[in-house]
This record gives C-alpha cells, structure tokens and sequence, in this order.
C-alpha cells in the first residue's frame, strides 16, 4: 500500500510536467488542444531512439522536449493560419502524429532497459555517494524504516526536475511576453489592440505546452525502461483531470498556486489512480473508464456543492426572516396586551 | 497627419444585401483635432472606425498616417500609434489579469515585449500615478483581477490604458453607450481630462447629439458612408442640436425617424 503510493508519489510528479503542459494550452490560451496524446509519444519516442542512438540521456530529453514544441506550433498553425477549430486541429495533429510517431521509432515498441537514462544514472549517482542512506536516515530514527521507499533517487530528481519548471513557467508568465501570452487567452480583442499579434502567441503557447507534455513524455519513456506507441492514448484526459483535481483542491489564486495545484493535481491523481488499482475487482484495463469517471468526478462535484451551498444559504436566510417575521408578530401580540 | 483618401468599403457585394457602409471618403486631421462623429445607426461611423483601426480592410483608398501608408498594415502593427477603447466595456481589459498586469500589456503597444519580468517598482509607481488621476481608488487594488471591477470601472481603466502610452491617434467608438447616466458623465470628463492632458488627435463616434457637440474641435454627421454635414471650431462653437436636426433634414429631406440621436436628445 505504502510502496504503492510512493509509486504513485513518483509518476505523479512526471506527470505533473505533462499536465502544466496541458494547462498552458486548456486554462491559460483557453484552448483544448488534443495534440497532446501525440506529442506525448512524440517527446518520448525522439528521447528513446537517441538513447539507444547513443545520445547523451539529457541531451535526448532536451531532444525531447524540443520536438514536442515543434510539434505544438504545428497545431497553433493550424488553427492561427488554416483557421481550423482547435479541437479539429488536435485530433488532426493527434492522428497524424501516430504515424509520425511510427516512423520515429521505427517499431512499435522499444526497449530501454539495457541503456544509459537519466534514471538509471542518477541511480549509479546515488549508490556511489550512498545518498539513499542520507534519506533513510530520518525513518530509521523515527521507527519508520518498514514504511520508508526502497530508494529516493527517482523522487529526489523528479522534485528537483518539476520544481525547475515550475519555477521557470512561474517566471515566464509574468515576463512580458508571458502576460501578453495571458492575455492572449482571456481576451483576444484587447491584447490585439495593443499591438500584439495574437497568433504568435498562440503558436508559441501551443509550442510550449507539447514541449512540456513532450518533455514528460521522455521522462516517462525513461522511467518505464520503455517506449510504446500507445503510450499517449488518453493522456489529455490524464492531464485535464490533473488540472482540475489540482485546481479544486488547492485553489487558483495566482499563477504561482495554480501551477503548485496542477503539480499536487497530478500526484493525487496518480494517488487515486494506485488505490483503484488495488480493488479487487477491478482490472487493469479498467483504468480509462476510471480516469473519465475522474473527471466526470472533478467536474461536477464542485459545482454540485456549491449549488447545493447556495442553497442552504437560501433556507437558511429564509428561516432567519421567518423568524424575525414570527418575533415581530410575538411583538405585536404583547405590545396588543399591555395595550390593553 | 492622418489622411483618408477616397475610402471605399461594401458589405456582402453582389449580394441582395450589398450594403455600402463607407463610399468615397476623404478626411484630413491635424495634430490636436478632436473629432466627434454622430449618425443613426448603419451610417458607416463605426465602419469607419474599424477602417482606421485595421480590424477591416478597405476595398478601396488609402490611409495615411504621417506619410506613412497604414492601408496595408494589419491591426497589431497599426496599434502602434493607434489607441482603442471600445463600447463594451469587457472588450478593453483582460479579466482573469490583475490591473498592473492589464497596464502592463498596455505598457507593450509602443515598446517591443521582452522576455524580462516587466513589473518593476518604478512601474507600478506610474501605474498608480496614472491610475490615481482616475479618481476612483483604483491605484490602491493593483492586484484585484480586471473581472472584479464594475462596467464603468473597467471602461476607465480602458480609457486610461488606451492613452496613457499617448497613441497618436485615439478612437473612441461609442464608449460610454453602455454604462449608466452617472457612470457615463465620469467616463466623459476623465475622457475630457485624459485627451487633453496628453493633446491626443481623437476621434470619437457618439450617438448623443450633445456630447457630440460638447466634445472636440470638429463634428462629422454621417449617413449613408458619407460624410453629410461637417462644422469645424467657432462653427462648431454655435451648434445646437436643433440645428443638427434641421441640417440633416434640410440634406436628407427625411426625419430621423425613430433614432436613437433623437431618443437620447
């Protein structure tokens, strides 16, 4: 159960990068950009065929990342320039991209297991300066070792990978370029009226969010020991109850939370997701009925509450006034009687 | 400075409902001009405006501003030296940005945006400066989302991110129409206020014949994409709306019937 969650605790950070991916283009440029399920393989694919090419793994995840941005600017030129809907533009990119994606890696599936990655050498990193112990430590001195992850490595790197974009996304939207992308999403005519051309900035913002999801897709790809060509198939739904879940439970205030929210978003997703696979009557291949009932979940439950508040404030101002009205009556009968 | 020459623009040409909106147009403005433009509804004004802005393409003429030919410039690029405030109040900011963050991006209509964080002390010092000459307590909410702040709010904040950067030109298309009497009467004096503080060339479309005659130095009646009465400074000076009425039914030969210029006296 524990381990499990630590599991969870692990992907959920990759994941996190995919889904500020996925906010960028759903929250901030407002456009449901389903190329997301290709890039994912995308970013994943271009990192798996230069490992086993004999790339550096960070130079390949960066390879990564920079295909997804190209890919995403593909999808902004097609809705800016051919003018189509974003969501046609999405699956166009998305049916597209399994071909592309094909021909990246050659086959449908590749095997990273007996190559270099960024995981397996922060491993090595970690063995050598036996970092591992460092963290154990604290369990160990609290009676807790039996509840302790078998290593850290993976959840030290990825806190570390995660807060650097964040931080970096943090910065970038509240640079120039990054509030006129802002504004880009929230009001089109204005940002245009002040001599901003709009459609850069959704190509560049539609770039960047498929960089990120590209960019988790090769840590993804990593982490597994394995790329697969089906690995994209619903992760915009991943990402977008991410998003969602992160954004309900802990709030959007500002740009600094709300990227914070979609990071704790994914890792309570991917919590959730663990748990679910550990009920017994459920399968495996269950697991996508269960992520739309997600987000069907994070959907309508906040809105259902806050109905359901607006309305118990509504009964309640009415008994309030009920009972003031029934005071004044009470009033009126005594003041009637010594009156009298 | 800015010069129309023989504007034309159709809608729907060749169509049953070929509507000509602007037929051969020509204006000059000099530097400083205020214009207000009156007509009844589909007379072309805001045709005109949209011309000018770049938000449509003329099917023929050009436009000139300052010897340079603006006609084949998209609207971004003419932002340059073009200012905007628009009739419905949300069109002008972005709601989910907090105010520093709208005067920010306004900030960007003049200057190249850099991928430096824009936000500095000596900034928000002038955003509250400017703000404070709006004398509604804006200056102190610089980090209240734009979508909290009520219509006549947001269309001041509007109207100072549209001339704050001192644009060369500054149309205002109708943009007090939708806001209450006493909401409209503070837009129209911080419009006064703002013009002059910064000598902007404006051009202003009103449906009121009385702001049309209070404000600016010129008025241009339109009808029809033309441009059917116009009277400049002492001329202007001595215009009442009786004599707009009669001059428009001494050139048009019809009532403005069921108008809302005459509606809105």
């Amino acid at each position: 159960m524990i381990t499990s969650l630590y599991g969870a605790l692990e992907t959920g950070l990759i994941y996190a990068i995919m889904a500020l991916g996925v906010y960028i283009s759903f929250r901030i440029l407002d456009f449901p950009d389903l190329t997301v399920d290709g890039s994912f393989v995308t970013g994943g694919g271009v990192a798996a065929i230069s490992i086993i090419g004999g790339v550096d793994p960070i130079v390949a995840t960066l390879l990564g990342f920079v295909a997804g941005f190209l890919v995403g600017c593909i999808t902004g030129l097609l809705h800016t320039k051919g003018n189509i809907n974003p969501l046609l533009a999405g699956i166009i990119m998305m049916i597209g991209l399994y071909s592309v994606n094909l021909r990246i890696m050659g086959q449908a599936n590749l095997s990273l297991l007996n190559e270099i990655t960024l995981f397996s050498q922060l491993k090595g990193i970690f063995e050598s300066l036996s970092l591992d112990a460092v963290f154990f430590a604290p369990y160990e001195w609290l009676g807790l070792s039996a509840y302790a992850p078998r290593s850290f490595y993976a959840i030290v790197m990825m806190l570390l990978v995660v807060l650097i974009v964040k931080k970096s996304l943090d910065i970038f939207l509240q640079t120039e370029t990054g509030l006129a992308l802002r504004a880009t999403g929230d009001n089109q005519t204005m940002v245009r009226s002040f001599s901003a051309n709009t459609n850069v900035y959704i190509i560049l913002g539609i770039g960047l969010a498929n960089a990120l999801v590209a960019l988790s897709g090769a840590l993804v790809v990593q982490y597994n020991g394995f790329a697969d060509v089906n690995l994209g198939v619903g992760m915009i739904v991943v990402g977008l109850a991410s998003v969602i879940i992160g954004e309900v439970l802990f709030g959007k205030k500002t740009i600094v939370r709300t990227t914070l929210a979609v990071i704790c978003g994914a890792i309570v997703y991917r919590a959730i997701y663990a748990m679910a696979l550990r009920v017994d009557f459920l399968e495996a291949s269950d697991m996508k009925l269960i992520t739309a009932l997600i987000v069907v979940a994070a959907l309508v439950i906040p809105n259902m509450l806050q109905k359901s508040s607006e309305k118990r404030q509504f009964k309640r101002s009415q008994k309030a006034l009920a009972k003031v009205e029934r005071q004044k009556g009470e009033v009126q009968i005594v003041n009637a009687k010594s009156n009298s | 400075m800015l010069t129309l020459n023989q504007i034309h623009k159709t809608f729907y040409a060749n169509t049953p409902d070929e509507r000509r909106a602007i037929s051969d147009l020509s204006q000059t403005l000099n530097e400083g001009d205020f214009v207000t433009i009156i007509g009844s509804n589909g007379a072309g004004k805001s045709t005109l405006l949209n011309l000018l802005a770049g938000t449509l393409l003329p099917d023929a003429g050009d436009i000139h501003l300052n010897n340079q030919n603006l006609t084949p410039l998209p609207e971004e690029k003419r932002a340059k030296w073009i200012g905007r405030v628009f009739q419905n109040p949300m069109a002008g900011t972005a709601p989910n940005m907090t105010i520093e963050e709208n005067m920010m991006i306004s900030l960007g209509r003049t200057q190249k945006r850099s991928l430096f964080r824009g936000m500095t002390k000596k900034k928000r010092e002038q955003f509250k400066e400017h703000l404070s000459t709006l004398e509604i307590g804006l200056e102190n909410r610089l980090n209240t989302k734009v979508g909290l702040l009520s219509g006549g709010e947001r269309q001041a904040l509007s109207l100072l991110m549209a001339t704050f950067t001192e644009p060369q030109i500054l149309l205002l298309d109708e943009h007090t129409a939708a806001l209450d009497p006493s909401k409209q009467e503070l837009i129209l004096s911080l419009t006064r206020e703002l013009v002059e503080k910064h000598s902007l060339t404006t051009i202003m479309v009103t449906h009121q014949m009385e702001q049309a005659i209070d404000f600016g130095n010129r008025l241009w009646m339109m009808d029809e994409g033309k441009i059917i009465f116009e009277a400049e400074d002492e001329e202007k000076d001595k215009l009442t709306v009786p004599d707009l009425l009669s001059a428009f039914q001494e050139i048009r030969g019809t009532k403005m019937a069921n108008d809302r210029a005459l509606l809105a006296k």
